[in-house]
């Protein structure tokens, strides 16, 4: 049974109606053309007024929705030939993140992303998706390949957070995602990130810093999750809806903040109901955004990557009178 | 940009302002030691550097306080001021804002300007945990990485004493995970010019100032006992149900596991800086 949220209701049950007429109509020969064009026109009408209305709270679940596309599957959709690439060359293989080389288009790319399962035993391997180091070292080390081939770099961005573990911990997650965020901003190839569901915090932003970031309609990005936000204020994950609306997480708000460059349409009503369509989407925004930072020159890649984060914050500057800081 | 070159020295008049015991416990005389539950004179405590006697937990300074520890009489010039707006609307950021800079004579989280360490020329940036949480928002992110650029423009060395168990500060949202990436790069572009950055990480330095300026230090030190991490270790307790090692996510902890270079003891962190910056001129 494929997972409907409480909102999707009214356009499921009509969307099963339609299809129940359709089958009745078929069996029996008769002509319902007009009924069915109604409804199929109040079905578009309702789906409209569903997804392009959504909450931020609604777009987080529909960033977690059990069928949206995993980043696995955005490689098959997006890109051919993959060649999965392995380990850290330190400790281990973290499934959570997988990553490799393919061809876009014909040109090989590196293609790095969190992988989450589908199904329990495949979470149980990949941890759920939640990145150990190790996975962020692998990373670093298949972003630092693909700069010696002079690769361009592909992140997709699907994490609620790095897991918070004892070996986590032991083994520096903290540094590592310094690490990553510290190297990545100076590697002299294009950089491509696409946050395509979750963006958890540092966990996602290891793996965020590029030339372009891109981001699914129904895709969030923040600081903290909403639910540890709600932790943190009213002691209630139970409120994380009303954390969603304070944290402006959306694609949409990101978008106007200047964080993001551009907003991926999903197919109406969500990856989820269009894994093909979602696909094609993805590939016409990185075919464009690719071909537009590949005519960067090396030297001003970079200078303009640390330009960009460079100019982010808001703040003011006061008079000395003004200020606490007295001698 | 730093306004030392507009503001002739004046002489550091600094206030004093309750380490975290003291605000806790409203006895004017004795504070109760976090770690051991002796009972300390408030005195004895100021003198021996917020250090408990009996036990040796290093409590919780303010970075007034700090700044007075380390600094050659005299030499602290800060940095041009700078203050949050609320970017996101953030309901209560406003109020808190207000209450830390009252309570702590700071404009945000971070006391940063040029200093002198044992006669060496630096920047140097106190992270104050009294300030929510020590977390870094937009002004902090912006401070430490003017603080890098100041630095390479005078060829100083950089010093930071990280201490923010708040990470990137929840009421700018994206704006503070983004300062992570701004000072991170900002300590690239330092590293690159082949100067010195010491990091000090104090108690507790956590999640997102860990995970971006504070573990990139040519050097990284720490106080002893200082919580150092990335995720909580509430967070950690509740996601793994494991029981924790007993000393987890302490100096000692990341010491044995390689993290860092050294834990030195607040009453040598002085003698240990200016020697440090002395091998780097």
């Amino acid at each position: 049974m494929p997972t409907v949220f409480d909102w999707e209701k009214p356009l499921v049950e009509l969307e099963a109606k339609i299809q129940e007429l359709r089958s009745f109509v078929y069996e029996q020969g008769l002509d319902f053309k007009d009924e069915l064009n109604e409804l199929e026109r109040k079905a578009d009408k309702l789906r409209k007024e569903i997804y392009e209305r959504l909450t931020p709270w609604q777009q987080v679940r529909m960033a977690r929705h059990p069928e949206r596309p995993t980043t696995a599957d955005y490689i098959k959709l997006v890109f051919d030939d993959f060649v999965e690439l392995h380990g850290d060359r330190k400790y281990g293989d973290d499934q959570a993140i997988i990553g490799g080389i393919a061809a876009f288009e014909g040109e090989p790319v590196t293609v790095i992303g969190p992988q989450k399962g589908r199904d329990t035993k495949e979470n149980i391997s990949r941890n759920f998706g939640l990145p150990h180091p190790e996975g962020y070292r692998k990373a670093l080390r298949l972003m630092k390949q693909a700069e010696k081939f002079k690769r361009p770099i592909i992140t997709l961005i699907d994490v609620v957070g790095a897991y918070p573990g004892i070996g986590a911990e032991q083994r520096g997650q903290g540094l590592v995602i310094a690490e990553c965020i510290e190297q990545m901003s100076f590697l002299e190839v294009p950089i491509i990130c696409i946050i395509t569901g979750e963006g958890g915090s540092g966990g996602a932003l290891a793996i965020g810093v590029g030339d372009r970031i891109l981001m699914l309609e129904h895709a969030w990005y923040s600081v903290i999750s909403p639910e540890m936000c709600a932790t943190i204020l009213w002691k209630d994950p139970n409120r994380a809806p009303e954390a969603a609306e304070l944290l402006k997480l959306t694609s949409t708000d990101l978008l106007k903040f200047g964080i993001i460059d551009d907003v991926i349409t999903e197919p109406l009503g969500g990856a989820h109901r269009d894994h093909e369509g979602t696909g094609r989407q993805i590939k016409a925004f990185l075919r464009r955004y690719l071909s537009e930072v590949k005519k960067i020159p090396t030297d001003q890649l970079v200078e303009q990557r640390l330009e960009r984060f460079r100019k982010i914050g808001h703040f003011q500057a006061v008079q000395l009178e003004e200020s606490r800081v007295k001698l | 940009m730093l306004r030392v070159f507009r503001s002739k020295p004046k002489y550091a008049t600094v206030r004093s302002s309750a380490p975290d015991g003291e605000r806790r416990d409203g006895d004017p005389l004795w504070v109760r030691c976090d770690s051991c539950s002796s009972l300390i004179y408030k005195k004895e405590l100021h003198k021996n550097l917020y250090v408990c006697s009996h036990c040796g937990f290093h409590f919780r300074m303010s970075a007034w306080e700090r700044l007075r520890m380390l600094v050659d009489e005299n030499s602290f010039q800060p940095a041009e001021p700078l203050v949050s707006v609320n970017p996101l609307g953030f309901p209560g950021y406003e109020e808190k804002i207000a209450q830390s800079q009252e309570a702590l004579q700071l404009d945000d989280g971070i006391l940063i300007g040029e200093a002198k360490i044992q006669g060496h020329s630096c920047v140097l940036g106190i992270i104050d945990f009294g300030f929510i949480g020590g977390s870094m928002g937009s002004v902090v992110g912006e401070q430490i990485t003017r603080g890098f650029e100041y630095g390479i423009d005078k060829q100083l060395p950089v010093v930071i004493i990280s201490g923010g168990g708040g990470g990137a500060r929840m009421q700018e949202g994206i704006f503070s995970l983004m300062q992570m990436a701004k000072t991170a790069q900002a300590v690239g572009r330092f590293s690159k010019a082949g100067l010195f950055y010491l990091s000090v990480l104090t108690h507790p330095t956590m999640g997102g100032v860990y995970a971006s300026f504070a573990s990139l230090g040519d050097i990284i030190l720490a106080e002893p006992k200082a919580l150092i991490g990335f995720a909580g270790p509430r967070i950690v307790a509740e996601t793994t149900r494991q029981q924790l090692p007993p000393d987890f996510q302490t100096a000692e902890y990341a010491l044995k596991n390689g993290m860092i270079d050294g834990i030195v003891p607040r009453s040598e962190l002085k003698d240990t800086i200016g020697k440090l910056l002395s091998f780097h001129l």
